[in-house]
């Protein structure tokens, strides 16, 4: 039997990126739809993440599918020593999907070859989240009118920030030219440059943000800078109100900018911003909803074409 | 003089594998790698013999023993450079190298604590992307890591 499992989006080609986005398209026309209906998605949330299950389970009911699942591990059997295994197992006899929230790395790519029902993984420790690099990506587009010869600005913590690298990785199809503006300690890893050069992807790399450095930016990407990531605490504080967007920061911006955050903010973006039209991250997250109905039906083998005949 | 009497010692076998060229921190780990200690045939080990390559080297004689490829191969994650020598009837009628697989199941453990490999009984499994200077990724949790810091399973 063929695996539909979504596990990281670096299997995903250019056409197939595409594809979704298009898919995630209708569903914004109409997200109310029965096309799953008498399907059982379970979410299975090893580690907690409010956001994330919310944004999958609200996709799930909009297309006429039943939820069951945990969100709180302790109440699980796999605190009392069950593998991963067993619990997917056993769940697979009961759901058509299984969304899962692992905090180990390459737990969902496991899940995938034990069981035959599709897995998405919604966050595996801090190696994948291809839902949330979807949602990134139909944003972009929505906003751009496109993907292609983007100039993307990555701001704040570079280094640890599972989607900043998620993203870079999807984008390296579409001729983008990247900026990455990160504190010394928490620069773009050489893992990474690497990939770019590679893929003869063009990156500028600051450690300086104000209004002049992101003039030409297209999308501006926001993360946020942790104490907790330091090693150096003098550091941290040198550096932790650099990288903060203010509103007065924008008078120089393109129109067509927009600024992205996977969310939650903390103060990386000054509340004065969000009435900007330029922020984008609360309309990012809404997106979410539309990306993650695309990818519950691409799992289960429904195309875009039944997506489009159960719209009319 | 030294060298004639461990050739002389290699000849001596009459059916079986010479493993020869191992470097001398590697000679143990190879022993265990290949199950031969529980083993009841005939084995010579030696250790810290002299090499024009190596400067010194360890050397395995085990007799009446033939190895597969599969097991073979996985002494590649250790000791890439390691020779094979076949012997039959106090000849050698075969020499071969060890030959670096595109996957390597169930031999290195992976590096990273927060892998699921590491957490759930199960074998590991390593993408070999750089054969020369023995880059693994791992299969799951898709950290790299090479053959200075490997660790077995």
């Amino acid at each position: 039997m063929e695996n539909r499992s979504l596990v990281t989006i670096a299997e995903h080609s250019k056409e197939k990126i595409l594809y979704l986005l298009e898919m995630a398209k209708e569903f914004e026309k109409k997200p109310n739809r029965k096309i799953l209906d008498g399907k059982v998605v379970a979410t299975l949330f090893f580690e907690p993440s409010t956001r994330t299950r919310l944004s999958f389970e609200t996709a799930a009911n909009r297309l006429g599918a039943r939820v069951i699942g945990f969100t709180d591990p302790k109440a699980t059997s796999s605190s009392k020593g069950e593998t991963l295994k067993d619990t997917i197992i056993m769940v697979s006899n009961y759901a058509d999907i299984i969304v899962m929230r692992h905090y180990l790395e390459g737990a969902a790519r496991y899940a995938s070859e034990v069981t035959g029902t599709p897995i998405v993984n919604a966050g595996d420790g801090s190696n994948q989240h291809p839902s949330q690099t979807m949602l990134d990506l139909y944003s972009i587009y929505k906003t751009q009118g496109t993907l292609e010869n983007l100039n993307i600005y990555m701001v704040g913590d570079l280094k640890y920030g599972r989607t900043v690298h998620s993203l870079l990785m999807a984008m390296r199809h579409f001729n983008p030219t990247f900026h990455f503006i990160a504190p010394e300690e928490l620069k773009m890893p050489e893992e990474y440059k690497l990939y770019c050069r590679e893929h003869g992807i063009k990156y500028v790399e600051h450690t300086e943000f104000d209004e002049d450095v992101i003039a030409e930016a297209d999308i501006l990407y926001m993360t946020r800078v942790q104490r907790e990531r330091f090693t150096d605490l003098m550091e941290y504080e040198r550096v932790k109100d650099v990288y903060i967007l203010r509103n007065e920061m924008l008078k120089k911006s393109r129109p067509n900018l927009r600024i992205l955050h996977p969310l939650p903010r903390v103060n990386e973006i000054a509340y004065d911003v969000d009435e900007n039209p330029k922020a984008y991250y609360f309309q990012q997250a809404q997106n979410g909803l539309y990306a993650r109905q695309a990818i519950l039906c691409d799992v289960l083998g429904i195309t875009l074409d039944d997506v489009i005949e159960n719209g009319k | 003089m030294k060298n004639n009497v461990a050739e002389l010692q290699v000849a001596a076998l009459q059916n079986g594998t010479v493993i020869d060229h191992i470097p001398t921190d590697k000679l143990f780990t190879i022993v265990s790698l290949l199950g031969l200690k529980n083993s009841d045939l005939n084995i010579t080990i030696g250790n810290n013999l002299p090499s024009k390559k190596l400067g010194k080297k360890g050397i395995i004689k085990v007799a009446d023993r033939f190895f597969s490829d599969e097991e073979i191969s996985r002494l590649s994650v250790v000791a890439p450079n390691v020779q094979l020598n076949i012997i039959r009837d106090y000849e050698v009628v075969e020499k071969k190298q060890v030959i670096m697989p595109d996957v390597v199941k169930g031999i290195v453990k992976c590096g990273n604590p927060k892998c699921i490999t590491n957490n759930e009984p199960m074998a590991t499994i390593f993408h070999v992307i750089d054969k020369e200077n023995g880059v693994l990724k791992c299969h799951y949790c898709e950290k790299e890591q090479n053959k200075e810091t490997l660790k077995l399973q």
